[in-house]
């Protein structure tokens, strides 16, 4: 293939597009005003015939930018995918015939809104270029995972199934954390009605057996650098040895700490026989399936009570405001305990909102009913000691009175913290990879946003929780385990299952200079101008993966395994020198520079829709399908993410006399829906300047509007659109029309 | 019948939910309720319990032995069956209503004048005398269940319903002597004798 450019367009009449449009008159545009080489019309271009049709003039007419004007490019993806040239697709279907009515008045600027499509679609190609590997694109497929709990064993024990080799790094003497320090666990198998074997010796057994497994005990991780398919860690040993190891993808699975509840008075904490459900296990498992004794002076317990959400799902100083999820379950596991070594001893589980989340939880929950576990719902007063054991005043929610009851033993559900290391957020960033801390680092990143995964609330890791939940905001870094959420052990297990498969999926992906998701496959990376950067760091701070590092000259280190491609660091520069082969400030600019603007008199505005292509997009094109209507004045641009949106396509765009601008990003915030986490957010951040550019150019602010639109939107969507139409009508049209 | 209710104190001392669930008719579904509620909810006289059944349910495991054995509200019972259609449990409440009155009733611990308990008891004597229900003997027993006076005055409202029974011949006034009988009342009679030994022996094992 010859360096040269040369553009096909190529304009389809099928799905009633020939009925409602001139397409020969777009083939002319295409051709004396885009400069098409080669326009061809085809009466249903995704048939084998028009795919080959396309085909053909790569092969044998040298065209290697091509331009498919004709559905959405959500649609007939698989159709339209050729190797080796650049795409750019101008949606005459879902956003102009199924958008608008077939009337004979609606012909004129329906006709309009398409000739634009193509233009667009035209330029657009022409600004790209076709994405090549890097060369950054090698390295390891083997997974480091830091943590030896269940979730760490489970992902080294999945990995290594799947014939990829990890290395477990577990800061303990052994292997199987929290795990192994109960004495059974709660069933993970019909008919869920006993407590089951911990299954953690086998484990650490099968591990041990394992050629393809390594690990290093008593050891951390003292330094992280790298990308998917070539981080280098460096793991130290508590003697002080350091080795320094190669790995393509990394699973934290840091685990947990237990809740502690010694600052909260009324719970008696600190009462030799008030403990906790940890402190509880190792009495049974002291006491081997005999009579569990109570540790102040040894008595057979006969009378135990459980005090569920202790510390937890409170505002009060000092609770945790979430539920740990797992505690009513063990809790159930732990009454089990006593009434199978002897059904007399009393057990009373003590609770608000029982719940018991998992298959098998309403059975287990209803063997321990059967098993005359006594459930009452109330909340504590006040747990003092009794000189002999402890009493426990509480509200009785239902019959509506406070009660007291003596017991020999109480156990309070104190709940999890995660073990997430250093909160970035919280910690100064003057200097790249240089802060003070008080919490250990679990990976001691070297990433210039800082030491650990960002966290969303709670400390716990941020992911996607809807799409992409295993995921952090470090691609290639996965958590698992309760580091992420509160789980127990069975969603530990299946949560690790799936980080193992994710890891490997970077590790593969890294290994072919692919994107990970939601970008799955993209080849294209981003590069800067050096010369023009002017070193303001913005891209290195708004980058919502810490993709991007500084150099030894202060100058940014895209590390593009870490890419998402969302293009938020192209939106950030304010000189504009970042840039991805076929996605720039200038692919997206030549569609908004060459759309036909008709001057004032017309009454006929032009409104720039700059629409995310994940969920504001798929939107508007759902709206075509569902026959909504919107105004024939918008020319929707689809966007990588709203953050990818540079200011300099709104000031353009006003400057050359569109009279309005509709930016449509996902839901931010902590209940965020944005792909990239970030994007939405600094978008909005950025577009809340825009007022003070619009009154340099005299112009109203209401001329740009910017939304938070769902997928499902498919009717505010094109409200939104008509919203700006009607608008324009009242202000007038801009002055800017030349 | 008090005998056997020190029996049953001596021999549970706190644990009522076990003796429930020994003694009193599908009363081993007690500790299976979730205090959803639905229940209570359901009830179409729910609002002239004193409690309702998921507060019964929760007495019983809190071990209120005396206050729920003396209680009116099980006997408020009218066995729609509301409840048991909509427990998410599967409990048979409404049986288990009428095993915790009945219990009450041999324990003596029953609320002596509640009325659906006094009708109960006059409906099984009119009844088991023939084998059939002698309506007019039921509707008189019942008009003068709170005295003389009261019976007067009652029976003085409703006599243009009974005349108008009467002129349909839905009622007849030979009713008062004898009455409609089954077949074989002799045979009845047996059978109601046995079963009632049967549940004797039962109660003697808890006796002194």
């Amino acid at each position: 293939m010859s360096d040269e450019k040369k553009t096909g367009c190529y304009i389809c009449k099928g799905c009633g597009i020939g009925e409602r449009l001139n397409t020969s008159q777009m083939a002319t545009i295409a051709e004396r005003e885009a400069r098409a080489n080669i326009v061809r019309e085809h009466d249903f271009l995704c048939s084998a015939e028009g795919v080959a049709m396309i085909q053909n003039d790569i092969d044998n007419e040298g065209v290697n930018h091509i331009a498919i004007v004709a559905c959405s490019r959500r649609a007939k993806t698989e159709a339209f995918n050729f190797d080796g040239v650049a795409i750019s697709r101008g949606n005459i279907r879902e956003g102009v015939i199924w958008v608008r009515p077939d009337t004979d008045e609606a012909q004129e600027t329906t006709q309009e809104m398409a000739e634009d499509y193509t233009r667009m679609a035209v330029f657009e190609v022409n600004a790209m270029n076709v994405p090549k590997p890097s060369g950054e694109a090698e390295g390891q497929t083997n997974i480091l995972i830091v943590g030896g709990g269940l979730s760490g064993m489970t992902a080294a024990i999945e990995a290594s199934k799947a014939g990829y080799k990890c290395t477990i790094v577990e800061k303990s003497g052994a292997l199987g954390g929290h795990a192994a320090q109960a004495w059974k666990r709660i069933p993970q198998h019909a008919p869920y009605k006993d407590p089951e074997d911990t299954g953690i010796d086998e484990m650490i057994a099968a591990i041990e057996a394992d050629p393809n497994i390594e690990v290093c005990l008593n050891s951390r991780v003292t330094r992280t650098s790298g990308a998917p398919g070539r981080f280098s860690a460096d793991i130290s040993t508590e003697s002080g040895d350091t080795k320094t190891e190669n790995f393509g993808a990394i699973i934290q699975a840091s685990g947990y700490t237990d809740h502690d509840v010694s600052h909260i008075d009324k719970l008696g904490y600190g009462n030799a026989d008030v403990i906790t459900q940890a402190e509880l296990e190792a009495l049974a498992r002291e006491a081997n399936g005999g009579p569990i004794k109570r540790p102040s002076d040894g008595k057979e317990v006969a009378n135990v009570v459980f005090i569920q959400c202790a510390g937890q799902r409170s505002d009060e100083e000092g609770h945790l405001p979430y539920c740990s999820g797992h505690c009513c379950l063990t809790s159930i596991k732990q009454a089990m305990y006593f009434k199978d070594q002897n059904p007399d001893i009393d057990t009373t589980i003590l609770y608000d909102d029982l719940r018991t989340p998992g298959a098998g939880g309403e059975d287990f929950y209803r063997s321990g009913q059967d098993k005359q576990v006594i459930f009452t719902k109330g909340a504590v007063n006040q747990i003092s000691s009794s000189g002999n054991g402890a009493k426990v005043n509480f509200k009785d929610r239902i019959l509506d009175e406070d009660v007291e009851i003596e017991a020999d033993l109480v156990v309070l559900a104190t709940g999890m913290v995660p073990n997430s290391g250093v909160n970035i957020d919280e910690v100064p960033q003057d200097e790249p990879g240089q802060f003070e801390v008080s919490v250990d680092s679990i990976l001691n990143l070297t990433y210039r946003q800082g030491k650990d995964v960002p966290q969303l609330k709670y400390g716990f890791s941020d992911s996607h929780f809807i799409c992409f939940p295993y995921e952090t905001r470090r691609t290639g870094i996965y958590t698992a385990g309760p580091v992420r959420r509160p789980m127990d052990d069975q969603q530990a297990i299946e949560d690790a299952t799936g980080a193992a498969l994710k890891a490997i999926q970077a590790a593969e992906n890294a290994q072919l200079g692919r994107a990970a998701h939601p970008r799955s496959g993209d080849l294209s990376y981003p590069s800067f101008r050096r010369e023009g950067c002017t070193q303001c760091k913005r891209c290195t701070v708004e980058c919502p993966f810490g993709a991007i590092d500084e150099d030894e000259e202060r100058y940014p280190k895209f590390n593009e395994g870490r890419c998402r491609r969302c293009g938020t660091c192209m939106g950030a520069c304010p000189v504009r020198v970042i840039s991805f082969e076929n996605y720039s400030v200038d692919t997206i600019g030549q569609q908004i520079k060459n759309i036909d603007i008709p001057d004032e008199f017309d009454e006929k505005p032009r409104i720039l829709v700059l629409a995310c292509e994940n969920d504001a997009y798929p939107a508007l094109d759902m709206a075509g399908m569902a026959g909504v209507e919107y105004s024939a004045f918008a020319r929707v641009i689809p966007v990588r993410c709203l953050g990818s949106t540079n200011l300099i396509w709104v000031t353009d765009a006003l400057n050359s006399g569109y009279d309005g601008c509709v930016l449509m990003g996902c839901q931010k915030g902590e209940n965020y829906q944005c792909h990239f986490v970030k994007g939405s957010e600094m978008a909005h951040y950025r577009m809340s300047k825009v007022d003070d550019t619009l009154q340099s150019l005299s112009l109203e602010p209401e001329r740009v509007a910017t939304y938070e639109v769902a997928i499902t939107d498919i009717e505010r969507a094109p409200q939104l659109i008509n919203d700006m139409a009607e608008t324009i009508e009242r202000i007038g049209m801009s002055p800017f029309k030349f | 019948m008090s005998n056997m209710n020190t029996a049953m104190i001596e021999k549970y001392r706190n644990n009522f939910l076990k003796e429930v669930e020994a003694n009193v008719e599908e009363g081993e579904w007690v500790k299976m309720c979730m205090q959803c509620g639905v229940c209570s909810g359901s009830c179409p006289l729910g609002p002239y319990w004193d409690h309702p059944p998921q507060e019964i349910f929760m007495m019983i495991r809190a071990g209120k032995r005396e206050e729920v054995l003396s209680s009116s509200s099980m006997w408020m019972c009218t066995s729609c069956y509301n409840c048991i259609a909509r427990c998410p449990r599967g409990l048979p409440i409404t049986h288990i209503m009428h095993g915790l009155a009945h219990y009450a009733d041999r324990l003596g611990l029953a609320p002596k004048e509640q009325p659906t308990r006094k009708f109960a008891k006059h409906f099984w004597d009119n009844l088991t005398k023939k084998g059939r229900v002698n309506e007019l003997k039921l509707g008189l027993k019942l008009y003068f269940m709170n005295g003389f006076g009261e019976g007067i005055k009652t029976a003085m409202k409703m006599k243009d319903v009974g005349l108008g029974m009467w002129k349909s011949k839905r009622l007849s006034i030979g009713e008062l002597w004898g009455g409609h009988s089954i077949k074989d009342t002799k045979g009845l009679h047996a059978i109601l004798n046995k079963a009632r030994e049967i549940e004797e022996a039962k109660a003697k094992k808890f006796e002194g």
